[in-house]
């Protein structure tokens, strides 16, 4: 239009000749000179705008219909012209970015935890306690918290494999039906199927049915950490096999013989509740329970002790038989002649239990034999304890056996070569079962081997067939409860890489190929649950994660008080002289190998140790002396003409002249992750021996390689950091830990800070706390921290939010062990904030000490500045910004953090603000205890409390005012917010041995 | 100019810093003559690609470092700062001497200081340069640097200046830009010689352009002098405050071993101590390799261990008043700390330190060392590597053991840390190279009034 030429003659001509008005907007229109033509093509390009032909009415409706549609898009580039579909009917319940919760559980450990998972946009990404679960009560351990990670783990297996090649699912059901076609004519004499321990009713349902198809086949079940032991004992004192479930609540004193049940027992989570609910509790000091601790390694449950005595694991049996005798319980007089003298602790210990009987309780752990498991019955049955702190109830294992006996019949049966067809279900038994059995030989012997299994792992490479099966996160099934209570698991999330689950594999094997793990379960449960309320109780279960009522009945068997020589196998006469020991025991952190391939879980800290990423061989600080070893320095270990090549570490109060090993290490396949580091423990158990045997020969190899230790320094230097004192010191003053206090709270250059709102606090009470390490995986899990790697951890450059600070207090062979969780203290006078030169960490109107990652340029001067050290810089590019799955797992609240800036503990800001959110939209202020920090949830025994500290009725509140309360370096004036209550234990005052001292 | 000078001065005997044979011309030739005439020598050649080697390595080490971020260094938790801020402070503090004898030496009109005070500011601006560039590779997120400035911007948020880093921007900024004003002042008479004197075309060019038309007229001189004095004026608060605020880096921190009152006069004094050792180092060799040892004279060295000998006690006194106050304190954690730099793992550095900065030094009692080139040589190194060590201590040591037990650790320079460390020598040596070459590395027209000036003295020795 930059030079119209107007001829206007033309078009007053033009204008009188029109019948009717014409509407003319400017005078190119009406010329229609060439720039007004062109003008409208790019206006509208598509030629919408054809002024030229009169219009029709579908041509009309249509332009209507764009222009609506246009209107709406306005401020978008271009309409997209391919066809999309209007999130027009929702999916059902979601609401884009309000996260939803379903009710499952982790089958784990022969038994499963009931859980609550949080689900973004249908992604799984944390983990919680299911509190209506009886094992769980909220709570959620460590590998719970991380088994998120493993669902979305890039290295599980995607694809059906034969023989090293992929191959399509029907082939292999093609083959499958060819094999089963095979084994009907001989009754399935030929078929073998391999478990693990089975809790899940419906798949022994199936299993039963199938043998029922197939009389001759033979079910095997073998874990390598499994209760086997724990129900043999059982039986020897019941008569038949029990499951055995304790109640703490109930328990004044207790005896523990090598029994972790703080940490590795199936329903620890829930023992760990009971047990610091009778820790000290300030309203009323008198009922704090008493823990004697026998311990064949330095454990949490030791750590919690009033007393702990260490002992070689041989040396357990012995006790336990003196204890017993001090209970009026027969023993064949060549055990009892056998029996050195008693020490005089446990005269001690006995005394205090016979006061009180029917509130005490002994247990031992699954590492000791059978019989010591009956002795424990028959003091238990003696103090009049079952029935009260000792429950009897039919064994939640579906299929309770010796599993080791099992597992040595099916390497009988391979040997023979009348195994035609072998069925492992997800368990790996090249790997973990034990050496002197020679699985991977004799597995070869398997006419066809089928492995379904999470992961290629070592059972997998040798197997014909290996099949990926499905995480718990994505499948149907069902499990028991330590008390029996019935436990539903369901799917969050389709199978990500395809896979099945073991109900679908054990439907296949009987001939329904199809069928889904749903059908099965109903149709199992259908059988349970007759009656027209079927869909009502199957909502329900699935909704609550458990059914209801469900818990086993008790049985009322009576213990025996009576033994013969017959029933002491595994006994191990008391020659103290004798060499070293070696005891098994399934590592922390990756359990017996499962969770190997789980990064979150191998750079957890392991409690006490605060080892990642590989494991060691513990011993002694007196038998290091003796064989002048040191930290780190690499050994070779050999028993039975069997040898591994292990790192030292020395551990204090771990028994002398006894090596304690960890499994799950040394992977070979299994994942990126998990293959190559560490060393294999199982080469050199023996299904005889699994948790300790004799005769071990240590020798030096020269080598020695670096520790990824978390913690360095053991001592408290003299400093006031864990305050403890004994009951009786407390009674008299209860504000011993406030003496050494001299902080001056109101010295500082600036006025005062008035919080007028919320002022969030937090509270830990270290009589709690056992150092599980579950607050860890769980900050991992809802604050997309990243995993960092050994070589960092070796840098010292970890990034978790919240650690687990372990101190040792008084003698080196038989230290008190002090827990402390240190993150964000969330100082008032926070030294970091003055000198970050740019303002990215501030102060928030409610007392948070708020990082602004987008400001943060990374001069880590707030971290040097920290006096607890909790600030946690990326030094590099931590978080994985490559692989998809990963992407998925990651909280969407939360801001994954880059390359060179700082970070820590927010209070979980984000949950305070989802809450804060809905208190606002409800018109009303945030009741106490409605926000949860994610470390909190996931606290077995409660140990942490949140709140507002203006609030004056709220918990944290109350918890601060307590005598016992003190916060950390505050003579450095940097008033914590964050507090913790002072630790007290409670002595036998008659018994000065073993009792952690406190300086 | 040298009349007016004359007038000040009092008549007690000056010492000889300058040899009496020279006249205005020949110093003018003598100097300018390396610059213009002198053959490009091996030991040049050899040297300038040595340093540039250094250079290269800097730039690889750079380069990976925005790669891959500060991970490749040796830091960690709990320390936070390694080898960059001690290299800082340490570049830092070399670069104090040249301010120093520029500035407050001028003010105090000791003469002495003409012959090497040119390059002594060169040294500055060159050491600066390299310490500059540690604070910003250090830096997590080193292209958000500009955060630290005070710039407008659409968020209004501005620098946090409570923080000592914050002062540091400032007052290093600040003294980059006053030295290298100060230095390039200093230099225009020179410029206009050499642009006089220089034979072809590129050098008249270059020399011309740097000149700025300087004539010589009593005008350029008269505003000359003012401005010099100025600046020099300008720049004395600067020596004070740079190593002061460098000092408050620590100093405002709550850190045991970083937080002390005496750290601002103690880096000070640190820094002076560093700067005249380096000066010291550079000096023997070059009047040796361009035979300056008219100009640069025995007198100069002995005057330059003097005030090593001087601020090495005021250090050794710091170094005292750190134990001092930790154990009056009575302060568990300073006192723990004290003890762990004695005993602790680190101890060897520690001691190695005090025997670099406190004892060897005192060696300087003696005329006979000060007067001895090889052994100020050798004393000089020694002083340089002390005060490396002094910031590996200071920086180390208090981070690594601090409050929590739980997280002490340990920090060792990883490979990536020696090549930028050994990187800025190379810059800093390739500069040094480039300036002797190319620019006067004494200042020919000071030196012209010092010898009119010790002329007349010697005139007046001969008859008294």
């Amino acid at each position: 239009m930059s030079d119209p030429v107007f001829n206007f003659e033309n078009l007053r001509k033009k204008l009188a000749s029109l019948k009717g008005p014409k509407f003319w907007r400017s005078l190119d229109e009406l010329a229609e000179t060439e720039p007004f033509k062109q003008f409208l093509a790019t206006e509208y390009p598509y030629g919408t705008a054809d002024f030229d032909t009169p219009m029709e009415r579908r041509e009309f409706l249509k332009l209507m219909g764009a222009s609506l549609l246009m209107t709406g898009l306005a401020g978008c580039k271009l309409p997209s012209f391919e066809k999309i579909v209007p999130y027009g009917k929702m999916p059902e319940q979601i609401i884009p970015g309000k996260p939803l919760y379903f009710a499952t559980a982790m089958p784990f450990h022969g038994s499963a935890l009931g859980l609550l998972v949080e689900s973004h946009m249908g992604r799984p990404t944390k983990v919680e306690g299911n509190a209506k679960h009886p094992d769980s009560l909220g709570a959620a351990h460590a590998f719970a918290q991380a088994s998120v990670l493993g669902l979305y783990d890039p290295d599980r297996s995607k694809v059906v494999m034969n023989a090293g090649r992929i191959r399509t699912w029907e082939t292999f059901r093609a083959f499958m039906a060819a094999e089963i076609e095979k084994q009907e004519a001989s009754q399935g004499a030929g078929l073998r199927l391999l478990t693990g321990t089975v809790s899940s009713p419906t798949l022994a349902w199936q299993i039963q049915l199938l043998l029922a198809k197939y009389p001759k086949a033979k079910w095997h079940s073998y874990d390598p950490v499994s209760q086997s032991r724990t129900r043999e004992g059982s039986k020897l004192a019941f008569g038949e096999i029990t499951d055995v479930i304790y109640d703490f609540n109930k328990a004044d004193v207790i005896v523990s013989l090598d029994a972790d049940f703080l940490f590795s027992m199936p329903t620890s989570v829930r023992y760990a509740r009971d047990f610091a609910a009778r820790r000290l509790q300030p309203e009323s000091p008198k009922t704090m329970n008493r823990l004697y601790a026998v311990e064949s390694a330095p454990t949490l449950t030791g750590a919690s002790a009033d007393h702990r005595f260490a002992v070689r694991p041989s040396e357990v049996g012995p006790l336990t038989a003196q204890l017993a005798l001090k209970f009026g319980i027969t023993l064949p007089s060549e055990i009892r002649a056998a029996l050195p003298a008693a020490p005089e602790w446990l005269n001690a210990a006995a005394e205090d239990l016979k006061m009180h009987a029917g509130q005490s309780l002994v247990l031992t752990g699954e590492e000791q034999p059978p019989f010591v498991h009956a002795l424990v019955h028959a003091i238990n049955e003696k103090l009049g304890n079952r029935g009260k702190t000792v429950q009897t109830i039919a064994a939640s294992d579906a299929y309770p056996l010796d599993q080791t006996e099992s597992l040595r019949e099916l390497a009988r049966d391979l040997d023979q070569g009348s195994v035609d067809l072998l069925v492992v279900l997800g368990v790996n038994p090249v790997y973990e079962a034990p050496a002197d059995l020679e699985m991977e030989k004799k597995l070869d012997r398997a006419g066809s081997l089928v492995h379904l299994g999470l992961y290629e792992d070592e059972t997998a490479s040798i197997a014909h067939w290996h099949i990926p099966e499905t995480h718990y996160l994505e499948m149907f099934s069902d499990s028991r409860a330590a008390d029996g209570t019935l436990t539903m698991i369901q799917p969050l999330i389709e199978p990500l890489y395809g896979g099945i689950s073991a109900h679908e594999m054990v439907a296949l094997l009987s001939g329904h190929p199809g069928k889904k793990g749903y059908d099965l379960l109903r149709e199992y449960w259908k059988t349970q649950w007759s009656g027209l309320d079927f869909e009502i109780r199957w909502r329900r279960a699935l909704h609550d994660g458990v059914a209801e009522g469900s818990k086993a009945a008790e049985k009322t068997r009576e213990a025996r008080s009576a033994f013969t020589a017959a029933d002491f196998s595994g006994w191990v006469p008391a020659a103290r002289s004798e060499g070293l020991e070696l005891r098994f025991q399934p590592d922390p952190s990756v359990w017996d190998g499962r969770f190997a391939n789980n990064a979150w879980l191998q750079e957890l800290p392991k409690p006490l140790t605060t080892l990642t990423w590989e494991n060691v061989a513990m011993l002694a600080p007196a038998t290091a002396e003796k064989l002048g070893l040191t930290t780190g320095e690499i050994v070779q270990l050999e028993i039975n003409h069997r040898s591994v090549e292990a790192p030292v570490l020395i551990q204090p109060g771990h028994p002398e002249k006894s090596v304690t090993v960890s499994l799950g290490y040394g992977r070979t396949r299994g994942g990126k992750i998990a293959a190559g580091i560490g060393y294999n423990a199982y080469l050199l158990r023996t299904a005889a021996e699994p948790y300790f045997s004799k005769g071990l020969s240590l020798s030096k190899t020269g080598r020695a390689t670096p520790l990824a230790l978390t913690q360095h320094h053991n001592s408290m230097e003299g400093r006031n950091l864990v305050r403890a004192a004994p009951l009786t010191e407390y009674l008299h003053h209860p504000d011993f830990a406030r003496e050494h206090s001299h902080g001056n709270e109101d010295l500082s250059m600036y006025p005062k800070v008035e919080y007028k709102d919320y002022a969030w606090g937090m509270s830990v009470n270290l009589n709690a706390c056992i150092g599980c390490n579950a607050c860890i995986a769980a900050c991992q899990s809802e604050n997309n921290v990243p995993v960092v790697g050994k070589k960092e951890v070796l840098m010292g450059r970890e990034m978790h939010w919240i650690r687990i600070d372990r101190y040792y207090e008084g003698s080196l062979d038989n230290p008190a062990i002090l827990h402390q969780p240190v993150m964000c203290m969330h100082c008032e006078n926070a030294p970091c904030e003055p000198v970050c030169p740019v303002g990215a960490t501030v102060h928030s109107s409610e007392g948070l000490n708020e990082m602004v990652y987008n400001r943060c340029v990374g001069t880590r001067y707030c971290a040097n500045n920290c006096p607890y050290k909790v600030r946690r810089f990326n030094f590099l590019e931590y978080n994985d910004k490559h692989i998809e799955t990963l992407k998925m797992q990651r909280n969407p609240n939360v801001t994954v953090r880059a390359r060179g800036v700082m970070e820590k503990c927010t209070f979980c800001v984000q949950r305070i603000n989802e809450k804060r959110i809905e208190s606002e939209k409800e018109n009303r202020s945030l009741r106490d205890g409605e926000i949860v920090t994610a470390c909190q949830a996931s606290c077995p025994t409660q140990a942490l409390t949140f709140g507002d500290i203006n609030d004056k009725t709220s918990k944290v509140t109350a918890e601060k005012a307590l005598p016992l309360s003190y916060g950390l370096l505050t003579e450095l004036n940097t008033r914590p917010r964050l507090t913790y209550l002072a630790r007290v234990t409670n002595p036998n005052p008659a018994l000065t041995t073993g009792a952690p001292s406190h300086g | 100019m040298a009349e007016t000078r004359k007038n000040d001065r009092s008549p007690v005997q000056k010492p000889r810093l300058i040899t009496p044979e020279h006249t205005v011309s020949s110093v003018t030739d003598k100097i300018s003559s390396i610059v213009l005439k002198r053959k490009v020598g091996k030991g040049w050649i050899f040297g300038l690609l040595l340093s540039f080697a250094g250079l290269g390595m800097l730039t690889m080490a750079v380069a990976y470092l925005l790669f891959r971020g500060v991970g490749i260094w040796g830091l960690n938790q709990p320390v936070g700062w390694g080898f960059a801020i001690i290299n800082f402070v340490w570049w830092i503090g070399i670069g104090h001497a040249g301010t120093l004898i520029s500035a407050v030496l001028l003010l105090l009109r000791q003469e002495w200081r003409t012959s090497i005070n040119r390059f002594a500011e060169a040294m500055t601006l060159f050491a600066v340069s390299c310490a500059g560039l540690f604070p910003l590779l250090h830096l997590g997120r080193p292209n958000k640097f500009y955060y630290l400035f005070p710039y407008p911007n659409t968020l209004g948020v501005w620098p946090q200046f409570r923080s000592p880093l914050v002062w540091d921007v400032f007052a290093v900024s600040t003294y980059a830009i006053v030295s290298l004003l100060f230095w390039y002042i200093g230099l225009i008479p020179d410029m206009a010689t050499l642009r006089d004197r220089a034979k072809n075309r590129i050098g008249q060019f270059f020399y011309g352009i740097l000149a700025m038309g300087w004539r010589g007229s009593a005008r350029h001189w008269f505003r000359y002098e003012t401005a010099y004095l100025l600046l020099a004026g300008l720049a004395t608060p600067l020596v004070i405050s740079v190593h002061s605020i460098v000092g408050l880096d620590f100093a405002a921190s709550i850190i045991p071993g970083w937080h002390a009152t005496i750290f601002p006069p103690y880096f000070v004094a640190g820094a002076i101590f560093a700067g005249f050792a380096m000066v010291l180092t550079l000096s023997i060799p070059l009047r040796k390799f361009y035979g300056l040892e008219d100009f640069i004279t025995i007198k100069h060295l002995d005057n330059m261990a003097k005030i090593v000998l001087a601020t090495g006690l005021l250090v050794a006194y710091g170094y005292m008043m750190e134990c001092f106050s930790a154990w009056y304190s009575g302060n568990p954690y300073e006192q723990f700390m004290m003890a762990n730099r004695m005993k602790g793992p680190y101890a060897p550095f520690y001691w190695a330190l005090i025997l670099c900065n406190a004892i060897i030094p005192q060696l300087f009692w003696m005329k006979r060392c000060r007067t001895n080139p090889a052994i100020l040589f050798a004393v000089s190194i020694v002083v340089g590597i002390g005060m490396w060590l002094e910031r590996f201590i200071i920086v180390v040591t208090s981070l690594h053991r601090d409050f929590l037990p739980s997280s002490w650790g340990m920090y060792w320079g990883s490979p990536w840390d020696w090549m930028t460390f050994i990187g800025t020598l190379g810059l800093f040596f390739s500069l040094l190279f480039l300036f002797i070459r190319f620019l006067p590395m004494i200042s020919i027209f000071e030196m012209q009034v010092l010898v009119e000036d010790s002329r007349e003295d010697g005139h007046k020795n001969e008859h008294p």
